[in-house]
């Protein structure tokens, strides 16, 4: 018996070494080393030896029980590093294949500048105040220093309602009168963004209707200088810190004194090119000093508080950013253009 | 406003470059669009000096070989005179005279120099080559204004009326700069030559190094002689608040013709047709000093007068009647009204003021007695005018910004010594001058404090004083502050706390905007005040771009027609009244929008055409006209729009399939879970968008909070939006403001469970009407807290099933905060729930 079972384990060590994947591990252990396998199989036999062998027999039937299970999982260890080598070796993928495709969404180009902007002001102490689209003419024109049949009102081109006196905002400076009207009289810094509208031939360059952001700040002790060290700080924030800017006389009814500041032309560097018709300036918002009739209509007295606003647009700067040579493309709702952003 | 520097330099210096002069004016208001030169360095078109010269014509006699062409002898510097071939026409008449005594001079361009193809559509240059026109050699030629790139102008050369001897440089007499301004409403006063160069002056003469400049003014001084004009006219002002001032000057004996050259070239260099000397006169008149002016005939005057049995014409200015009428210069018949201001006399209406004159009354080439108008009128009603007559001329763009009485006068002067001097008339003694209320002088204050106060910054008195008074204020120094009398060529300028701004303005930009410096604010910040709405807006577009959606804006306008297409057929219009526009730019953006879902529905169904797979949302106002309310509500909505394949398939497939409810409610549900919405309910509606069976009312609160409605569109409707057929078109549109005021204030985080989950999965079979929404209700209420999750899997219906019936399979997990759960534990709670569902909607279990 013990001569059998020195064969079993020479035969089984040799079945061992010629096993070459795990399938045939799996066998071999199941026959050599499992409940059933032949080693099990010999060592219940022990009973049928003589007494005095049993102990002897017991004891090499456990060796070589050990030394196969030894040597089974050194084979296993192989066997498996092999399989893994053959399998990383087989299962190069190609890398340049496209990936899953995820469905991204994407703000509105106008929401990203509008955000953009307003951030900055955030930053800078002006927080948001929202208001009407449709208004009064009183809030539109009047209160802001536009009398009845007004020159100035030559410069907005008005969508006029079928009820008397109502218009569509042309610009988002009625806000102004209504957050002076909120806040008065502690001292105001607001900025008031809002979809505008004028009555224009819609074309690649005009629309009828556009966001713009206007800003306002109101208190006892604020001046020119505070405007352009303000407005300057903002474009600095919004175009890159070396940015320079200059500041034109305007004149609109509801500032004064008025101004356009430009920034030098970023997309020459202010050398001139077609985008800003070789001035190499680019016209980015108007301002001035609060007229002190509109100060007096929003309950602030002109004697005591002073103030300044500004107005921007925001799909004509995202034009020059974004060399978009259509406005119409913003409200088209056209997949072709907004997936761009 | 246009302005050639050779006439701008007639009343005052050009000390600086022109680049840095227009910056100048640029910075300080007087917006200079383009600079267009002539000729001149900086032209596309340079005229060399010695290419580009004066010629004299001697001669002009017929070509031997063609009829069409004559030969032009001329002088032109040169040594020898040279003979040049030449086709134009306007030579003809000159063919065979004498022209030694004449002074006839033309540009003529030499051999060798580049000048505009005058055959050519715009301007393209070509370079003049000596050749031989039918047998004759021709080096040279004369020009025409296109040729020299001066206008578009072609038929024949242009014949010059010069004292430049031939061969002087063209750019001496021709050679220009244009400068192209944009004014701003409050520069009414810069619509002139004079009140351009009175800007110039102040902005080129207050520098430290620049020397004072004054403004040449134009004389004013007639010479008079005849019969008193008193005596031949009357002027009546029925109201000086419509027609502050009214003057009338006499001109007799005038020779109509044209004006001379020079006067002709201003005009057309500003955009004036020249039409004959009176005309032009007063054309000139205004563009110099900027007091349009109005001549009538005065022999026409007269004659209407006499037929009404009226010895002396009698002018008078009044408000129209209604229903008046009269043909204006332009052939037009026009009907008043009560606004427009009529210059009538005793037969009728013979101009309106302002704007337009009467064509039975105007100069004509048999006129010999001129009645010269110099009046001033109410600018609005002048706006309101032109605007209603269409009749925007460039009296009454001046008149309609404001212009100062005292300009009138100013005006009658000047015309009337032109007219005397060009025309050969005699100017009337005594010019009638009806100005029955004068206006006082505005007298405006500024201290250097206010400017401080208002700049930031302290300007010396003097250099304030400097300021003011380059722009012509008179200024006094009282008690500490500036006293400035306000010139009378300008109505900007107010009084009171208006005032020192307007003086403020004035200071600041003739001081430079540059030179202020760049501070921050040091005013104490405000309270800070969060934007709770918006911020939420905000974050709402965040969270439905996560979920994978594109945001859009579209038009706020649309059509009523446009919106109902929304609708299904035969369902309830919306009768709702819409806020209209009383002027829409189209027929199709008539009213401000009710819903979001038409412009929506649109931009899906477009782009459904060329992506599989669209996803669109947007966020804005609607616009609700409420009874007894000028404003209509403008409440914030949220719309979602989706068609199309679920996903985009790549090489490795994918779920090709079409979008259905459930991708939409997904969405929404992505959206409220992010706010942390709870109990939001969606149960079966009827909606007229809305494919029945297919929509659902989003509420909150068990139902009192309506959120809005969502569903696949009816297939009519999506018809409508030319939908391809099979793709389901699903839409929501929701109350932003109603599900905002929902959000909850803020949340608490549960600790991370410490025991393990002990899963039971139930199948059960319910009537098909029961929602699975109920189901779930029933499944939590029971289960109590340690249900920690319930998801439905799988729901079936076939033939395994009785009819009208449905299998619904949930995934309980089940969960205790302070101890490990037993299989009984989970047995117990799956199967009191499995109970209560049997008792209370009659489900079994599928198993059994």
């Amino acid at each position: 018996m013990l001569e059998q079972l020195e064969k079993l384990r020479t035969e089984a060590l040799e079945g061992l070494r010629a096993v070459a994947d795990g399938a045939a591990l799996d066998t071999w252990q199941r026959s050599t080393l499992g409940r059933r396998g032949i080693v099990t199989l010999i060592t219940r036999r022990v009973g049928e030896l003589p007494k005095e062998s049993r102990p002897a027999f017991g004891k090499r039937a456990n060796q070589v029980k050990q030394e196969l299970t030894a040597a089974y999982e050194r084979k296993a260890t192989a066997v498996k590093a092999d399989e893994m080598e053959r399998q990383i070796a087989t299962g190069a993928i190609d890398v340049s294949q496209p990936g899953r495709p995820r469905p991204l969404g994407r703000l509105h180009p106008s929401t990203q500048v509008l955000r953009e902007i307003c951030r900055i002001w955030g930053d800078m102490g002006f927080q948001v105040y929202r208001s009407r689209d449709v208004e009064t003419d009183e809030y539109n024109f009047q209160l802001l220093n536009m009398p009845p049949h007004h020159p100035a009102r030559d410069m907005w081109d008005t969508f006029y309602t079928t009820q008397e006196g109502v218009v569509l905002r042309t610009h988002t400076s009625p806000g102004q009168i209504h957050a002076m009207h909120d806040y008065h009289p502690e001292p105001i810094r607001v900025i008031l963004p809002g979809m505008c509208y004028r009555y224009e031939q819609i074309s690649a360059r005009s629309e009828i209707q556009f966001n713009q952001v206007e800003g306002l700040a109101v208190g006892k002790n604020i001046t020119f200088a505070d405007l352009k060290g303000t407005l300057s700080s903002f474009a600095g924030r919004l175009f890159g810190a070396q940015i320079q800017t200059r500041f034109r006389c305007q004149h609109f009814p509801f500032t004064e004194p008025s101004a356009e500041m430009d920034v030098e032309c970023i997309l020459c560097s202010g050398r001139g090119c077609n985008v800003c018709k070789k001035t190499g300036w680019l016209e980015i918002l108007g301002c001035g000093m609060v007229h002190p009739a509109v100060l007096r209509h929003g309950g602030y007295d002109p004697a005591v508080y002073t103030g300044f606003a500004f107005g921007m647009g925001v799909e004509r700067p995202a034009m020059v950013k974004y060399g978009i040579k259509d406005i119409r493309y913003f409200w088209s709702g056209d997949l072709r253009f907004l997936e761009q952003f | 406003m246009i302005v050639p520097l050779s006439w701008l330099q007639d009343y005052v210096d050009i000390t600086l470059p022109v680049p840095e002069l227009a910056e100048r004016m640029t910075l300080a208001g007087l917006e200079v669009e383009t600079i267009q030169y002539i000729g001149v360095s900086g032209a596309d078109l340079v005229w060399d000096r010695d290419k580009f010269v004066v010629a004299r014509i001697l001669a002009v006699g017929q070509h031997p070989d063609a009829d069409r062409l004559v030969l032009a002898r001329v002088e032109y510097g040169a040594p020898e005179p040279a003979t040049l071939v030449t086709g134009a026409t306007n030579l003809f008449p000159y063919l065979g005279q004498d022209l030694s005594g004449q002074n006839l001079k033309s540009p003529m361009v030499l051999e060798g120099a580049a000048i505009y193809d005058g055959h050519k559509e715009g301007f393209v240059k070509t370079r003049l080559k000596g050749r031989k026109v039918r047998g004759i050699m021709n080096r040279h030629m004369l020009c025409s204004e296109k040729e020299l790139g001066i206008s578009q102008e072609h038929e024949g050369i242009m014949l010059l009326e010069t004292a430049a001897v031939p061969g002087t440089p063209l750019q001496d007499i021709l050679g220009e700069v244009i400068l192209h301004l944009d004014l701003t409403p409050n520069l009414a006063r810069c619509h002139s030559m004079i009140g351009v160069a009175r800007e110039v002056a102040a902005l080129t003469g207050t520098s430290p190094q620049g020397t004072p400049q004054t403004v040449r003014y134009p004389s004013l001084n007639v010479v008079m002689g005849g019969p008193p004009a008193a005596e031949a006219v009357r002027v009546e002002i029925e109201d000086s608040a419509l027609s502050p001032r009214f003057t009338a000057t006499l001109i007799r004996d005038v020779r109509i013709g044209l004006s001379p050259e020079w006067m002709q070239r201003r005009l057309k260099l500003v955009g004036v047709r020249p039409i004959n000397n009176i005309v032009d006169i007063t054309n000139y008149v205004m563009m110099e000093l900027g007091q349009p002016l109005h001549a009538f005939d005065y022999d026409l005057l007269l004659q209407r007068a006499r037929t009404t049995s009226v010895s002396v014409p009698t002018i008078k200015v009044r408000q129209a009647s209604i229903g008046e009428g009269m043909t204006t210069l332009d052939g037009t018949s026009r009907t008043f009204n009560e606004y427009d201001i009529l210059i009538t006399d005793t037969a009728g209406p013979v101009g309106i003021g302002g704007v337009m004159g009467g064509t039975e009354t105007e100069v004509h080439v048999g006129t010999r007695n001129v009645l010269l108008e110099a009046a001033n009128f109410n600018l609005i009603n002048i706006r309101r005018t032109a605007q209603a007559h269409k009749l925007p001329s460039e009296a009454s763009a001046r008149f309609g910004r404001g212009i100062h009485p005292a300009e009138a006068i100013r005006g009658a002067r000047r015309a009337a010594e032109l007219m005397r001097t060009l025309a050969g008339g005699t100017v009337g003694q005594g010019i009638v001058d009806n100005y029955p209320d004068p206006p006082e002088p505005v007298v405006a204050t500024v201290t250097p404090a206010q400017i401080k106060r208002w700049l930031g910054i302290h300007i010396d008195q003097k250099e304030v004083v400097a300021i003011l008074e380059a722009l012509q204020f008179q200024c006094q120094i009282k008690g500490g502050a500036i006293h400035a009398t306000v010139p009378d060529h300008r109505l900007d300028i107010s009084t009171g706390l208006t005032g020192t701004a307007d003086l403020i303005e004035e200071i600041s930009r003739i001081y430079g905007y540059g030179k202020i410096p760049e501070t921050e604010m040091s005013d104490p910040l405000p309270p800070l005040r969060a934007n709770r709405p918006q911020e939420q807006e905000e974050r709402t577009r965040d969270l439905l771009v996560a979920a994978g959606l594109q945001e859009i804006i579209s038009y706020r306008f649309t059509t009523p027609e446009a919106e109902a297409r929304i609708l299904s057929p035969g369902s309830q219009p919306d009768e709702r009244p819409y806020t209209t526009i009383a002027n829409p730019i189209s027929q199709d953006k008539s009213v401000m929008r009710h819903t979001l879902l038409e412009s929506l529905l649109v931009a899906v169904a477009a782009n459904v055409r060329h992506h599989g797979h669209v996803a669109l949302f947007e966020i804005g106002s609607v616009y609700l006209p409420a009874e007894g309310r000028r404003l209509p509500d403008e409440p914030t909505r949220l719309c979602v729009g989706m068609a199309g394949q679920r996903e985009t398939v790549g090489w490795m497939g994918g779920d090709e399939g079409s979008m259905d409810f459930y991708d939409l409610k997904g969405v929404l549900e992505a959206l409220t879970d992010g706010w942390r919405l709870e109990g939001v309910r969606y149960e079966p509606t009827t909606d007229p968008v809305f494919c029945p069976g297919r929509a659902a009312r989003v509420s909150l609160h068990n139902g009192r909070t309506h959120l809005g409605t969502a569903g696949q569109v009816h297939p009519l409707v999506a018809k409508r939006f030319d939908m391809p057929d099979g793709i389901p078109l699903l839409a929501a549109e929701l109350d932003l403001d109603a599900l905002m005021a929902a959000i909850p204030a803020g949340f608490e985080v549960q600790p991370i469970p410490q025991f393990p989950v002990v899963y039971r999965d139930v199948a059960l079979v319910l009537d098909e009407a029961i929602p699975a929404a109920d189901v779930q209700q029933l499944i939590v209420q029971t289960g109590g807290r340690w249900l920690a999750q319930v998801r439905l899997f799988d729901v079936y219906r076939g033939t395994q099933l009785p009819a009208g019936k449905r299998s619904l399979a949930y995934a309980l997990a089940f969960q205790s905060p302070d101890k490990t759960l037993t299989d009984r534990d989970a047995n117990k709670l799956r199967d009191k729930i499995v109970r209560r569902l049997e008792r209370e909607i009659g489900a079994r279990l599928r198993s059994q």
